[in-house]
Parts: structure tokens; C-alpha cells; sequence
């Protein structure tokens, strides 16, 4: 089957932006109820339970409320730039959804619809730069609002977002160099070929990804633009109504967009396990694999098929929503100047080394000649694993992360603070 | 007595670990989640059982035909601390005495019971019921004929032969 063009194509084209800007939307406006219930029954609360059956309408309450509530301009604040800020905030979070592959090719009598809004060569690219445009608008709204707490909210947002920024690509080039590719479809086509999904034979990687995209949404543990007990509320303090609630949104469509994308790129994508649904548009054919002699077999498209991997995507996602929502109500933040150094003095140097033994193993491998499959996979697998135990056991070894009163290096003896009272008389004298 | 200083034990360094507690907590917080120990009171829907010693809205008592049993000695409003009771006596021909006028200022009112305590022909009572939300202040100001609308149980009197109320 051809792939679909000309005035169809721009038809679905439209349908395709319409549908997947609604789905995130209303998935956003849904993981808010969710990160709320969630809480509630982890901490033994029941959470929004009265706005329709089991509180389901409540997100369409917030937003009501949200949009008749008074918008405060705070009279110190800089407009123009005060009104942007959101807005800046916003867009780059719903516009990286856009080059992630959502489900297996879709098969209409008018050609075949590939299940992406765009589909461009630089897909992973383009979201790590869009995706860090996210940290403009809250830089540019914590100075704008002339408030102290919301500018050391947008300082440590700056920080933050820029030191991970690097583990983060870093974490990637593994990724990029065992899928010789940028382009998402063909990251998920090459874990289809591959036989595992990039978790696997990229276990470190993909701890460092998480790490790393928990601190890029700024979520919990690395909250510290927000950070409610020392920054009021950070860079969104001094705002209200439907610009507090733009920022909220595109909190949760970042953290959606790191789902999606830790899916994609560490879990298949849409992939389901087996050969049955691979597809990948490979000389103007679509195409399940090779055979043998390197032929290319065809693919078998189906509806069911993109709907059954739209449900494997869209469960993958959830559950790394749900990962987010449950990290969050569990740990407790982290200081900041533990969040410098596991960025900076952890994170980097093990994702820099990982790069090289990944690069190395796959150079080893190519020279021996073995095919990219299963035994390349369980190679990389086996590596990886050690790297994996090895950083696993360092970190826990009290080096990266302790209480305040204990020093980073063991042998230093611990500095505990002096507690003895002053002697009697000299309170006296005085 | 100088000031007490408690000295955290803490772990030694070496001897801690985040991933592990990290991972510890991540269990903790799911075995809640899927087994929320639930100690919310689904409120409007579940009552609260309240005590039968519980001291709420007060509550007039009232004659077979109707008329209320206060005498209008004047003794709740003497007792009162918070000042919150109103009482202008009269008398009828036969010479009974009956308030014209008992008004009780919820507002104003603590809720200590001593009007029921003290009042000699238990007229005047607290009663088990808390829930007077109204949408204007001066709805709060309850008449004669209010606190004999009053249809809640009374408030039980502290028992000194049984003061646990066993």
C-alpha cells in the first residue's frame, strides 16, 4: 500500500492535529485528577470524589473555576513580559507531542496514514531543543513577576534545566548510535528489528533518561523551581487564574511529552512483543523486516492493529505517568546543592563513560560481524547490566546524597554541631 | 532547669543509603495506595454518631398544649458568660409568669450548658446537633418560637455518680 498524499493527506493532515491536540489536552486536564487521587489514597484520603461519578468531572470544575477567577497583575511586575511568560511556557510543551509516533501505520482506502503529526528527520533533536525552550518561559515569568521568591525560582530553573539538559543528551547518544538514527519512527522501527526494546540492552541509559527527565519537568525529588516550603510557590507566586493554570498545564504536558518519549525511545513506542505488527515505510513500501536474502517482506496493516498499539502506547505512557505521580508522593526534596552535584559530578561523568563503553561494545561487535538482532542485543544487554550494578551499587554508597551532617568524603571525621551549654558564670557576668 | 538538647541519633556516614530507603518508601506509599486505610468521613452522605453529652443547638421544651415551660425567672440569662440570652418576662392573669421575649444568640453562645443546668423547670436545654449554616447573620439571633421548633434530642446532664456516662 502507498502512503497516503495530495488533498487527503492533508485532510487527515488536520484530523491527526486536531485529535492529538484534543487527546492531550484532555489527558493533561485527567492526570491532575489523577496526580490528586493518587495522593489522596497514598495517604489515605480519598481526594476529589464530588464533581460527577468518582469525581471524574472535577478537571472540567478547575477549569470553570480557573477562567471566572480574577487575574492579579501585581503593580511592580514587568507587563509585557509578565503576560508572555506563560505562553512561552506553554507552547514548547504542546508542541513537542507533535514528532512522537502514537500507533502502528493506519490503513484507509485513500492510502496509509502514518500515526504521527510530523514525522521529522530530526524528531529527537527537535524535542530536546523545543523541549528546553520550556525553561524560557519560566525564567522570563519568575523575573517579570518583581517578586524575590519568584525570581530564585526561575534562577533554579535556569540552573537546574541547563545542568540536566547535558546528562540528558548525553543518556541519548547511546540510543542514537544503536539506532543510527534521530528520526522517532525509525528509533522505534529499529527496536522492532532489534528484538528488544532499548530498556534492555540500554539499562543505564535509561536510568540516567528517567533521572534526568524527572528533573527536566521539574517535578519531585528536583522541585526546586517550585519548592513550596522555601519559595512560596516559585516562579508561578504572583499569578493566578488561567496564567497560573497555563503553567500548570504545561507542568503536565512536559511530564506527559517525557512519558511519551521514555515509551518511545527505552519501551518500543508502540510496539507490541512479536513480529506480527512491525511496519516501517522503507522505499515507498511498507514493510515488516527482511528475509533471509535481505528482501523486504510486507508488511499486513490493519485498523485493529493501530488501534491495539495505540492502546500498548498510550499504556506504556500511563504508566510512566503514573511512575512520575508516585515518585512525587514519596520522596522528599532534595537540596539544592545535592541536585548540582548529582547532576554535574554524577550523572555527567557516568553518562560520558556509559557513551564510551556503548560505543566500544557496538564497534567490537560490528568488527566480528554480528547481525544486528538478538545475539547484538544480549551483548549489549550483559554490558550494560554490569554498568548498570556498578552505578547502582556506587550511588548507594552514601557519596552522592546524605544528611546534612555528614561529609561527602568518609574519611574526614563528622562535623556534628557543638550542643554543650555555656558555663553558668559567664551567663552571669554578663 | 536549663535548655534541653535532644541530639539526633543519626547513622553513621557509610552506614546510610538513599536507593534502598528511596525504594523502601516507593513500597510503602504503593501498599497505601492500593490498600488506603480510608478514615474519611464521606460527611453529608455518613453522620457523625454524636454523644449523647454533645452540647449544640438549644432547644426549647414545650407544654402538651403547646405553650413553652420557661418561667421566665431569669436565672439562664444571669448564668450566662457569654451574655447571649435575651429573656423580658411577663405575666398572665392567673398570675403564671412566661417569657414575651427569649432570644438566644447562636454566635454569641459557647456552648457551656450552664442555662440547661441551671434552669429550675428544664425548660431551656443544649441539644445534640451542630448544624446551623445560614445565609445571613442575623438568622443566627433564635426566637421563642425557633428554639421550640427545635426538634433534635436534648443533651444528656453530666452525671457525677457515673462522670464517664457508663
Amino acid at each position: 500500500m502507498e502512503p497516503i498524499s495530495g488533498l487527503a493527506g492533508l485532510v487527515a493532515m488536520q484530523l491527526k492535529i486536531v485529535g492529538v491536540f484534543s487527546a492531550v489536552m484532555v489527558v493533561v486536564a485527567y492526570t491532575t485528577l489523577a496526580e490528586r487521587r493518587i495522593s489522596a489514597w497514598i495517604q489515605d484520603r480519598s481526594g476529589p470524589n464530588r464533581v460527577g461519578p468518582f469525581g471524574l468531572l472535577q478537571p472540567i470544575a478547575d477549569g470553570i473555576k480557573n477562567i471566572l477567577k480574577e487575574e492579579t497583575m501585581p503593580a511592580t511586575a514587568n507587563r509585557f513580559w509578565f503576560v508572555v511568560g506563560p505562553m512561552l511556557s506553554i507552547i514548547p510543551a504542546l508542541v513537542t507531542i507533535a514528532v512522537i509516533p502514537f500507533a502502528a501505520p493506519l490503513p484507509t482506502q485513500w492510502g496509509v496514514v502514518e500515526m504521527i503529526i510530523a514525522d521529522v528527520p530530526i524528531g529527537l533533536l527537535f524535542i530536546l531543543a523545543v523541549g528546553s525552550l520550556g525553561v524560557y518561559g519560566i525564567v522570563i515569568s519568575g523575573w517579570a513577576s518583581n517578586n524575590k521568591y519568584a525570581f530564585l525560582g526561575g534562577l533554579r530553573a535556569s540552573a537546574q534545566m541547563v545542568s540536566y539538559e547535558v546528562a540528558m543528551g548525553l543518556s541519548l547518544i547511546a540510543v542514537i548510535m544503536l539506532a543510527g538514527n534521530v528520526t522517532l519512527t525509525e528509533i522505534v522501527w529499529q527496536q522492532q528489528q532489534l528484538g528488544f526494546w532499548f530498556a534492555i540492552p540500554l539499562s543505564l541509559a535509561f536510568i540516567l533518561f528517567v533521572i534526568s527527565a524527572f528533573a527536566e519537568t521539574n517535578r519531585l525529588p528536583f522541585d526546586m523551581p517550585e519548592a513550596e516550603s522555601e519559595l512560596v510557590t516559585g516562579y508561578h507566586t504572583e499569578y493566578s487564574a488561567m496564567k497560573f493554570s497555563m503553567f500548570f498545564i504545561a507542568e503536565y504536558a512536559h511530564m506527559l511529552t517525557a512519558s511519551a518519549l521514555m515509551a518511545t525511545l527505552f519501551f518500543g513506542g508502540w510496539d507490541l512483543p512479536g513480529t506480527w505488527d512491525n511496519a516501517f515505510l522503507h522505499e515507498g513500501q511498507y514493510i515488516r523486516g527482511f528475509d533471509e536474502a535481505g528482501a523486504p517482506i510486507a508488511a499486513s496493516l490493519a485498523v485493529w492493529k493501530t488501534l491495539l498499539t495505540a492502546g500498548a502506547f498510550a499504556i506504556k505512557t500511563g504508566a510512566f505517568l503514573f511512575l512520575y505521580i508516585w515518585v512525587r508522593w514519596t520522596l522528599p526534596r532534595f537540596r539544592y546543592d545535592q541536585v548540582m552535584s548529582l547532576g554535574w559530578k554524577v550523572l555527567l561523568p557516568v553518562s560520558l563513560a556509559y557513551v564510551m563503553i556503548v560505543s566500544a561494545t557496538i564497534l567490537v561487535l560490528d568488527h566480528l560481524e554480528v547481525a544486528y538482532g538478538f545475539t547484538f542485543g544480549l551483548v549489549l544487554t550483559a554490558v550494560s547490566g554490569a554498568c548498570t550494578v556498578a552505578f547502582l551499587f556506587f550511588l548507594d554508597r552514601d557519596r552522592v546524597i546524605a544528611g546534612a551532617a555528614v561529609p561527602h568524603r568518609l574519611d574526614r571525621p563528622v562535623r556534628m554541631p557543638d550542643t554543650r551549654l555555656p558555663e553558668r558564670s559567664s551567663v552571669e557576668g554578663d | 532547669m536549663g535548655v534541653q538538647v535532644k541530639v539526633m541519633q543519626r547513622p553513621e556516614p557509610g552506614r546510610t543509603s538513599y536507593l534502598r530507603a528511596a525504594l523502601k518508601g516507593m513500597a510503602l506509599t504503593f501498599r497505601h495506595m492500593v490498600n488506603p486505610k480510608k478514615v474519611t468521613q464521606q460527611y453529608p452522605e455518613e453522620q457523625t454518631d454524636l454523644s449523647p453529652r454533645w452540647r449544640g443547638t438549644h432547644v426549647m421544651e414545650t407544654h402538651a398544649d403547646g405553650r413553652p415551660k420557661c418561667v421566665a425567672c431569669g436565672l439562664c440569662p444571669t448564668v450566662c458568660p457569654a451574655n447571649c440570652i435575651r429573656l423580658v418576662g411577663g405575666e398572665d392573669d392567673n398570675g403564671n409568669r412566661y417569657p414575651i421575649v427569649y432570644e438566644i444568640d447562636e454566635f454569641r453562645c459557647i456552648f457551656c450548658g450552664m442555662c440547661q443546668e441551671v434552669c429550675p423547670v428544664e425548660a431551656i436545654h443544649v441539644g445534640q446537633h451542630f448544624e446551623n449554616a445560614e445565609y445571613s447573620r442575623d438568622r443566627f439571633v433564635y426566637d421563642l418560637d425557633r428554639l421550640m421548633e427545635q426538634d433534635h434530642p436534648s443533651t444528656l446532664l453530666w452525671d457525677p455518680s457515673d462522670p464517664r456516662s457508663e
